[in-house]
């Protein structure tokens, strides 16, 4: 029990430790580290290595972005294998429909309850 | 050429010394906890200003700081025959909607962070050459308005690179005018666009920097003056990095600027406000000069300040496309006005 | 000196005396913050898979993803995410949360110009290329595993 949770912790601390370093390095704004990330994950995904990683740090290795674009290469190979070509088009967005869906509802709500503020530091 | 009312290429002088009859200064409250609190005319509690949206309450703050500058020494509106301002947001909305208040003539200005000294350049021309009575010269910008045209979004989770600056919520306006008492402008120095290639918008100090020391040495040269003629050197936003390299580019230039030089935006904030370099925008400038400044003048410590303000002439299309950032720098002389110092004693 | 020379000599100038993040304390809060919430998720994970023994393990992980979003979007409502996200850096955007946090920033910050033209036109001003590139990069994995 702890083990998993050291592992989860070192794997996901270890994903973000990267990202830190490519944003000091490279003075990549957040949107291009997203991108980033994701595209690596599909990748890592399409050359079967992201499942190891999975396997060893599990939430450590699907909750950062890269697990997204994991996830989006993983639908997308499942339903190629199982509806051909039209699943080159639906597998991905279907894996990953749950994910794009909660953050469009939950901010199309935040944001007409609530107003930015302006920072303070 | 030498011009009638000049010297050299760029410095006009004002010879019938258009005198600040008013000025008046309003801030947010993160400015308000700074270095100048005890200066601002007024400080704001919530940086709305009560309105529905952050380009209307700058508005709002424009609006309140002119009639505060009118109130303050009892100028009447009709008396005044021009209004000159700008602000950083795109179309200057925010000068020229608050103009429509005040029917009065109106000259709106973009200089970016520069436009406080260039309207009151113009001003001051205007009032020299006996085209005006009285003239407005007010500037104003706001943090969290500037930030989501010039930025990201405000609850975006992003860190702020060390060389970034805060821009200031705060406006300032100054009222000149022919009387005989009062402060007044003597000179100014009018700047040309410079460009030192650089690319990153987070750090302004370095890419206004250039053009501010060019400014300074045309004025140096233009006037025959140096550093130590001057009790204060002041620019407007370049921060603390903008200022270092100001200092060390005038040296280069054969001008040590010694501990009468310091910067607004450096200045306004207090080391533990977590702002970086320091503030930034019109209202920077704008709000230190109508409160720190011209009441340091009114008390005796400065009898002659040189004024500049610069400002990055960038648009957010000029930094997508990966262009570098042009820069300008306007420089006045404020001198003080002597009849002032019968009235204190 | 020509100007491309001059140019070049500042801007060499300009990075050796800007001052640079502080690189250990940056790192640090991002491996522990971003560990942290990988730690929540996996306690989530670990909950639901207790509630609902016979969910599946994808089911499991989206549901994650959606509660964690939840959390996310109501965090930057009231204004504290940006806070957190300022010591944490890569800590809080490379998890879902920083996907999460820039549609919801530019939804509310987009509200004022109308719901429409603002708030949901503008909703993936940061994220869309997240999308786009998502979407054209899986296309390319399902090309090549349709030929394999």
């Amino acid at each position: 029990m702890l083990m998993t949770y050291l592992k989860v912790f070192l794997t996901g601390g270890i994903i973000c430790l990267i990202g830190q370093i490519l944003i000091i390095k490279t003075k990549l704004t957040s949107a291009r580290i997203l991108v980033l990330f994701m595209c690596l994950g599909v990748f890592l995904e399409g050359i079967g290595v992201y499942q190891y990683v999975v396997d060893f740090g599990k939430a450590g290795a699907t909750v950062p972005i890269i697990g997204f674009g994991r996830t989006l290469a993983k639908g997308v190979i499942k339903e190629v294998s199982t509806k051909g070509i039209l699943g080159i088009f639906t597998g991905g967005l279907t894996a990953t429909a749950a994910g794009i869906a909660a953050s469009v509802i939950f901010s199309f709500f935040v944001a007409l309850i609530f107003k930015p503020k302006t920072k303070h530091s | 050429m030498k011009k009638n009312n000049g010297l050299g290429q760029s410095t006009i002088v004002f010879k019938n010394k258009p005198r600040i009859e008013s000025y008046y200064s309003m801030v947010g409250k993160k400015e308000g906890q700074g270095t100048f609190k005890k200066y601002f005319d007024c400080i704001l509690n919530d940086d709305l200003c009560g309105q529905k949206s952050f380009e209307v309450a700058e508005r709002e703050i424009l609006e309140r700081t002119i009639l505060g500058a009118l109130d303050k020494n009892n100028v009447d509106l009709s008396d005044i025959d021009f209004m000159i301002g700008g602000d950083l947001l795109n179309q200057i909305i925010s000068s020229s909607f608050s103009a429509r208040h005040f029917e009065t003539p109106f000259i709106g200005l973009y200089g970016a962070c520069s436009t406080m000294c260039e309207s009151i350049a113009i001003g001051a021309a205007l009032v020299d050459g006996g085209y005006a009575k009285k003239t407005i010269c007010a500037t104003v910008s706001h943090f969290a308005a500037a930030e989501r045209q010039y930025r990201t979004p405000l609850e975006l989770g992003n860190q702020r690179p060390p060389v970034s600056q805060w821009t200031v919520t705060g406006s300032g306006c100054t009222i000149l005018s022919n009387t005989n008492r009062g402060h007044y402008v003597s000179m100014a120095t009018f700047g040309k666009v410079t460009d030192y290639g650089v690319t990153d918008a987070n750090n302004m100090g370095a890419a206004m920097a250039p053009a501010a020391s060019e400014t300074l040495a045309e004025h140096f040269k233009d006037t025959g003056t140096c550093p130590d003629d001057y009790d204060l050197i002041v620019t407007g936003d370049l921060g603390k990095l903008g200022s270092e390299i100001l200092r060390d580019l005038m040296e280069h230039r054969g001008y040590k600027l010694g501990t009468n030089y310091c910067d607004c935006g450096q200045m306004i904030f207090s080391r533990n406000q977590r702002t970086f370099q320091g503030g930034s925008g019109a209202g920077c400038s704008a709000s230190v000069l109508n409160s720190y400044i011209l009441k340091q003048m009114d008390a005796g410590v400065y009898k002659k300040v040189l004024f500049m303000a610069t400002g990055a002439l960038l648009s957010t299309v000029s930094t997508q496309q990966g262009e570098t950032i042009p820069c300008i720098a306007h420089a006045i002389v404020i001198e003080r006005g002597e009849e002032n110092a019968d009235d204190i004693s | 000196m020509n100007k491309e020379e001059r140019n070049k000599r500042y801007l060499a100038y300009v990075s050796a005396k800007s001052p640079k993040t502080e690189v250990w304390p940056s790192l640090f809060f991002a491996f522990i913050i971003g560990g942290l919430i990988c730690c929540f998720g996996q306690a989530v994970s670990d909950t639901l898979a207790n509630w609902f023994p016979y969910m599946t393990e994808t089911e499991l992980g989206a549901w994650t993803l959606v509660v964690i979003i939840f959390i996310t979007c109501i965090l930057t409502g009231v204004g504290l995410f940006d806070d957190i996200a300022r010591f944490a850096g890569a800590g809080t955007i490379v998890p879902i949360t920083g996907f999460a946090n820039s549609i919801c920033s530019s939804a509310m910050e987009f509200r004022r110009e109308g719901i429409i033209f603002g708030m949901c036109a503008k909703m993936f001003t940061v994220a869309g290329p997240v999308i786009v590139f998502g979407i054209i990069s899986s296309i390319i994995i399902g090309v090549v595993y349709l030929f394999l």
